[in-house]
């Protein structure tokens, strides 16, 4: 018992660091890392349609099977999470620029009303869009009524309102790394720039623009990424001829009970982020994106 | 493009942030569309034997606000999202804030792995929502644990720590250890020291973690849908209605969440200047 409690005494420095970070670790390691080797381990079996039991088959041709059957509805996810990241890159630069260089006193208010979109449900919002887009919807009325479209034109089931209802939930995702970017730029960096008589352009073209790239790049990530796996939208917002990949994953789980294919979709899925995820983290640095959020 | 903070403002510089600010209010005009037109259709009547939301303008009604807990099941997915919230931060902003503190007060030699946590919580973060999803519930599938609040529970807090422990950290670099030394060297025993030196020091990075917390799991849908099981959270409920039909309530609560959130991020913007006024008052 003393001798115990001696080691405890010798150890307890070097104990603290590690007793503070372990119950998060455990809950990480347990509830994050696990479940995703489960996952591939899971895709790898081969379960009885009729009894439901799994069993192991080192079944890799899942793959396979699976690429080969969804890979259209793969690149319609990228190509949407894709455009909707770039409209929302063009969209919250200007809005960024501003709040970051001439708000004000305005300032803090302003980024409250950016954040305006997350104070109400993600489902409800996109509910919304869905009625406000409908045929008989408010914008489409008007676009009718203005003579912009014709008689026939619809949004709702396109992919532009996917697009759409994307660009519009995940546009805040998009401003706030690029506002704090922007507004880290040191403003006597700017003034050097026009001392050596760097025109307007040049000093945001070689100053302000190299100097939010890992904003840019933060932005792109947190935008992109969750858009890619997005299902809600289009669920809501599309149609059957535009089916994305994030639908496919959730019908094979949570309606055809399709744990293999679903796992080895989720799996395709996960690598394709991690391309990303692994670019940033060597281009701009992992610790980063905390001040990003 | 017009940078000079400093010069006079010319017509042509004034000009191009009038646009500036013209446009900036337009997308922030745009981004409210969403939440004006709930509360507005919150108020509507409706026609026809089940009420359900319609976007043709019947009439204003409070009926709805009178009759706000009228649908039992939009009721009990509202209460149980609340008070998932509230476990799920808990956990997250204890969990969050003590590895934020490991993290940000010892180096590599004295915590072995911390490249790795950092990979990890950088890689929770970034991945998608609906990967996670999925593989938590192959994870309790497999362990044949029965989806329900515990699952719920598990699953927020894992995606929430990640974010309270960035956010914490974040607001933690600048902060002077020597500070905590000074109060050790008058005597504070460890405890004391905590309590009295770094807990106020943190706590407005740990309030922000907190609220986010909050935020992420009551607004959760994509990673709840895998996991909820019979228990419904309020969004995964208002998602299923879509089949059927929305009832009016679903406005009423969401403008109750809208007023709630709004009043959060009034009080943390009120709170924050006061502590800012309260640091100036100090140090002059």
């Amino acid at each position: 018992m003393t001798e115990r409690n001696s080691w405890f005494r010798r150890h307890r420095k070097t104990a603290v660091p590690y007793l503070l970070a372990l119950p998060a670790v455990v809950w990480l390691v347990a509830l994050f890392l696990i479940p995703l080797v489960v996952m591939l381990v899971k895709s790898l079996e081969t379960c009885s349609p009729i009894t439901g039991s799994c069993e192991m088959t080192w079944n890799w041709s899942i793959f396979n099977l699976e690429w080969s059957m969804f890979h259209n509805q793969f690149f319609t996810s990228l190509r949407y999470a894709g455009i909707a990241t770039a409209i929302d890159l063009l969209l919250a630069f200007p809005i960024a620029y501003f709040i970051a260089f001439f708000s004000g006193r305005r300032k803090n208010f302003l980024l409250l009303m950016l954040l305006v979109p997350f104070f109400i449900s993600f489902v409800i919002r996109t509910i919304i869009w869905q009625f406000l887009l409908s045929n008989s919807g408010i914008v489409l009325t008007v676009l009718r009524d203005l003579h912009m479209v014709g008689a026939d034109y619809r949004i709702l089931g396109t992919s532009t309102a996917v697009i759409a209802g994307m660009a519009y939930n995940y546009l805040p995702f998009t401003a706030l790394p690029l506002y704090v970017s922007l507004e880290r730029i040191d403003r006597s960096i700017l003034d050097a720039g026009a001392d050596l008589y760097a025109g307007k352009v040049m000093r945001f073209v070689k100053v302000v623009l190299p100097l939010c790239i890992p904003g840019i790049f933060a932005a792109f990530l947190l935008t992109f990424i969750p858009a890619l796996g997005d299902y809600v939208n289009q669920q809501v917002l599309g149609g059957i001829s535009n089916t994305m990949i994030g639908t496919i994953i959730q019908n094979l789980f949570l309606v055809n009970a399709n744990y293999p294919g679903g796992s080895a979709l989720s799996a395709i899925l996960m690598g394709i982020s991690l391309l990303g995820i692994l670019a940033y983290a060597k281009l701009v640095g992992t610790k980063s994106i905390g001040e990003y959020l | 493009m017009a940078l000079d903070l400093h010069a006079p403002p010319t017509p042509r510089r004034q000009r191009k942030v009038r646009w500036l600010r013209a446009y900036s209010w337009a997308l922030i005009g745009y981004l409210t569309v969403p939440i004006v037109a709930m509360v507005i259709y919150s108020f509507n009547q409706v026609e026809g034997g089940i009420p359900q939301v319609s976007f043709t303008w019947n009439g204003f009604t409070t009926k709805w606000y009178a009759e706000w807990n009228q649908i039992p099941g939009l009721t009990d997915s509202f209460w149980l999202s609340i008070r998932l919230a509230f476990a799920a931060t808990v956990v997250a902003t204890v969990l969050g804030t003590l590895l934020a503190l490991a993290l940000v007060r010892y180096t590599p030699r004295q915590l072995r792995g911390k490249g790795l946590i950092d990979q990890t919580l950088f890689m929770n973060i970034a991945a998608p929502e609906i990967v996670m999803g999925a593989s938590l519930l192959g994870l309790f599938a497999s362990l044949h644990f029965a989806r329900g609040f515990l699952t719920l529970l598990l699953s927020h807090a894992v995606f929430s720590i990640a974010y309270v422990t960035v956010t914490v950290r974040a607001r933690l670099v600048g902060f002077d250890q020597s500070i905590e030394e000074a109060a050790s060297d008058l005597g504070a025993k460890p405890l004391a020291k905590f309590w009295l030196v770094t807990r106020p020091l943190i706590t407005p990075g740990v309030m922000a973690g907190a609220l986010m917390a909050f935020a992420l799991s009551l607004d959760d849908f994509v990673a709840s849908n895998f996991v909820s099981g019979s228990q419904l959270p309020f969004p995964v409920w208002v998602y299923g209605a879509t089949r059927i039909g929305i009832p009016p309530q679903v406005f009423v609560f969401g403008t109750f969440i809208f007023l709630f959130g709004l009043l959060c991020a009034v009080l943390s913007v009120v709170l924050a200047r006061k502590s800012a006024s309260q640091v100036r008052a100090e140090t002059t």
